[in-house]
């Protein structure tokens, strides 16, 4: 889509080189040449990245020919964003400090709520659990064994307001973590707020909400995709009427690399996840620039450094190049890609777990490094269970060393005009491009979906991974190599017991017999009515809320219209 | 890796996913690793109750069943399929597991019958190992 063709030497990064210099290049190239490679451990996969990227052992200006100065990379704060989206970066202004938490019943997760912002931490996020984000409450026969072990369980308004009591939410930004159930969720938190006074407009934060990457890798959806995208973009147009401070969507490629993808895959399939929802609401006859701006995203931050900083810059170069001439979007807050990073679960070892905390610092610098806006340190022992507050508190105080101590914050972009992050940077657009006109061929993302072809390249490139760790071509320390035979488990891992499970059951029944039967009724009659016609769902969500319905009687409002979506399976 | 008196008809696993876990990327190259091993495999798809998944496993007449869970859910779902077993009277089929379990509770599910439980790390080649010659042992005493 963005041709390259070698440019000339007054606008291009890579400058035609001396006869002097080529002699050396030449030079070094016999050497190198008559190098072996290493052998022995990880060797195999000297010459490429984590996602099969082909790698040379040098870059140089030939790498870059290609690339213009003024079109490709331009400068901080300007289109197309490539060097970051502020021209002074974390100068001014460093990354959200907002680690995901939630776990057990509200009144818990507060409690770690009211530790990690007395901790310093900047923002929070919370992370629901398996019944709250598929839709059933914590007695359903479905929700057996998983009340509060992934997250925290919210089945009516009455636990949103515990989880955030004591908590200013006119001060403080919110992320939820939430897709199915999103839209159910925000009229939750509103109802929870304007219970305290907080009026709607003042309330900032972002939903989750990507649905299409569900179907893709994390498989908690509830409807099938069309009626989730109808709900989406519903929400997207009450926000841009009521809510001016909340991020609507954060499309997430997160998910997606954790489900085994190439950081080339996770680029393009959410960026295209992005675009549909921006091609679905400007079906709906929105103007692109009355809700792009408030579009965010979510990424992976793997292990991979080089790549991932490529990754990052990438994301941003496509992101701004399709929204200003695809979409003809002329705000240049919609042509910038903001995103948030959680370093890499997938690349996080049980066995010995404190290695993690290692690979975490380098995933947390990659997103600096890649110009992230907000960040999620995972913490050590994520692996075995959820995470200690000790192990939260180191992860947390990762990222304040990697913000005040190590000074990569100084300089924007300090790897831009790097011969290989830059080649690579592009290599990864490419990649990208090529993938979104595979995609087309399918009709759009959402028909690629329905035929599972991002599942299969995702499946396809774990299984290939997997494969090159069993054949000793890549080395993961502690776990093919290095290993400690004798090593046992830190005996302080959080659990969840099933107390917790019974006493959120018994809470929601509780919830049922105290509230005004009549009035729940018909909040979810008129919700059903919605969901059928055409009308925006958001009032009728909020009513329902407002009435004490419970999340899992709401959605199965919804589900009488809309059916629940099953999968077809593949491996 | 097939021993000399392998059984003429491949074994048969059937791979599972219970609960409301959708954390399938470990499921889906076990599947995989195992087919490539020659063996038969039937992959349940996602939230399959303890009930759904033994009736599948003496419908197809598999020789095992390997559970992923990764969601925490680990010590109510692998002890209800343990139960189900029992009840089907099937117990000959041989379960194991997987996914994110600490090392007491693994301990606790094979102390309640459940045969095996690989961990984050565990090579293909142990699982392949293991359910071809526990599987393997249930066919020549099922026949």
């Amino acid at each position: 889509m963005f041709g390259a063709k070698r440019i000339d030497r007054a606008s291009g990064l890579g400058p035609d080189v001396s006869p002097e210099y080529r002699e050396l290049v030449e030079r070094w190239e016999a050497k190198a040449d008559r190098t072996p490679p290493r052998a022995g451990k990880g060797s195999g996969a000297v010459d490429r990245t984590i996602s099969d990227v082909p790698l040379k052992a040098l870059y140089g200006p030939e790498d870059v020919a290609h690339i213009d100065l003024a079109r490709d990379l331009g400068v901080p704060g300007e289109y197309p964003y490539t060097r970051g989206i502020h021209p002074t970066m974390y100068r001014s202004r460093l990354w959200t400090m907002r680690q995901f938490a939630g776990f057990g019943n509200a009144k818990q997760t507060n409690e770690r709520y009211h530790f990690l912002l007395s901790q310093g931490q900047m923002g929070l996020s919370v992370a629901f659990d398996m019944p709250t984000l598929m839709g059933y409450d914590s007695d359903a026969p479905q929700a057996l064994g998983e009340v509060g072990k992934c997250g925290v369980a919210i089945d009516s308004v009455r636990d949103m307001e515990t989880l955030f009591d004591g908590i200013d939410l006119g001060a403080i930004t919110t992320s939820m973590t939430i897709k199915g159930p999103a839209a159910i969720a925000l009229a939750q938190y509103i109802v929870t707020a304007e219970n305290k006074g907080i009026p709607r407009g003042k309330l900032g934060g972002t939903l989750q909400a990507d649905i299409l990457k569900e179907y893709i890798a994390q498989k908690e959806w509830i409807f099938p995709p069309r009626p989730h995208v109808r709900v989406i973009v519903d929400m997207m147009e009450f926000c841009t009427r009521e809510m001016p401070r909340w991020n609507t969507i954060s499309v997430s490629g997160y998910h997606i690399r954790e489900a085994g993808s190439t950081a080339a895959q996770e680029l393009a399939f959410t960026l295209a996840d992005g675009f549909a929802y921006v091609e679905a609401a400007m079906a709906r006859g929105m103007d692109v620039d009355e809700f792009a701006p408030r579009l965010s995203f979510f990424f992976n931050s793997h292990i991979d450094f080089f790549e991932e900083i490529a990754k990052f810059r990438a994301a941003r170069r496509i992101y701004a190049r399709h929204m200003r001439e695809k979409y003809g979007a002329k705000d240049p807050r919609s042509w910038q890609l903001r995103f948030h990073t959680q370093t890499a679960g997938c690349s996080a070892t049980a066995q010995q777990p404190e290695n993690n905390i290692v690979r975490v610092a380098f995933e947390a610098m990659a997103a600096a490094l890649g110009g992230t806006q907000s960040l999620h340190t995972n913490s050590m022992d994520e692996v075995l269970a959820l995470p200690t507050e000790k192990s939260v508190e180191i992860a947390l105080r990762t990222q304040q060393v990697l913000a005040y101590e190590t000074n990569v914050t100084n300089v924007v972009d300090p790897l831009g005009g790097s011969y290989f992050v830059e080649a690579l940077t592009a290599e990864m657009e490419r990649q990208a491009e090529e993938y979104f006109a595979q995609i087309a061929e399918f009709g759009g993302m959402i028909e690629a979906v329905e035929a599972g072809f991002p599942q299969r390249e995702i499946a396809d490139a774990s299984y290939r991974y997997q494969r090159s760790i069993e054949a000793g071509e890549r080395v993961i320390v502690g776990v093919n190599a290095f290993e400690k035979p004798d090593e046992t488990q830190p005996p302080d891992l959080l659990k969840i017991g099933v107390e917790i499970e019974r006493g959120q059951a018994r809470a929601v029944q509780g919830v049922r017999e105290s509230r005004d039967a009549a009035a729940v009724e018909s909040s979810l009659a008129a919700l059903k009515r919605a969901c059928a016609g055409e009308a925006n769902v958001m009032p009728y969500l909020i009513d329902c809320v407002k009435a004490v319905a419970t999340e899992g009687e709401i959605v199965d409002a919804m589900v009488s219209v809309y059916g629940r979506y099953t999968e077809t399976t593949q491996f | 890796m097939t021993t000399t008196n392998a059984p003429a008809r491949p074994l048969r696993v059937i791979v599972a996913k219970a609960g409301l876990d959708g954390h399938d990327r470990g499921a889906k190259v076990i599947a995989r690793a195992l087919r490539d091993a020659g063996m038969e495999v039937i992959y349940t798809g996602l939230f399959q109750t303890p009930e759904q998944i033994v009736q599948t496993a003496i419908q197809e007449d598999a020789d095992g069943i390997g559970l992923s869970i990764l969601s925490g859910a680990h010590m109510t779902l692998f002890p209800l399929v343990v139960e189900q077993l029992k009840e089907q009277g099937a117990e000959d089929i041989v379960f194991f597991g997987g996914g994110t379990i600490p090392q007491d509770d693994a301990e606790e599910l094979k102390r309640l019958g459940v045969r095996e439980i690989f961990t984050p790390g565990a090579p293909l080649s142990e699982i392949i190992t293991f359910v071809e010659r526990e599987c393997g042992k249930r066919r020549e005493a099922v026949g």
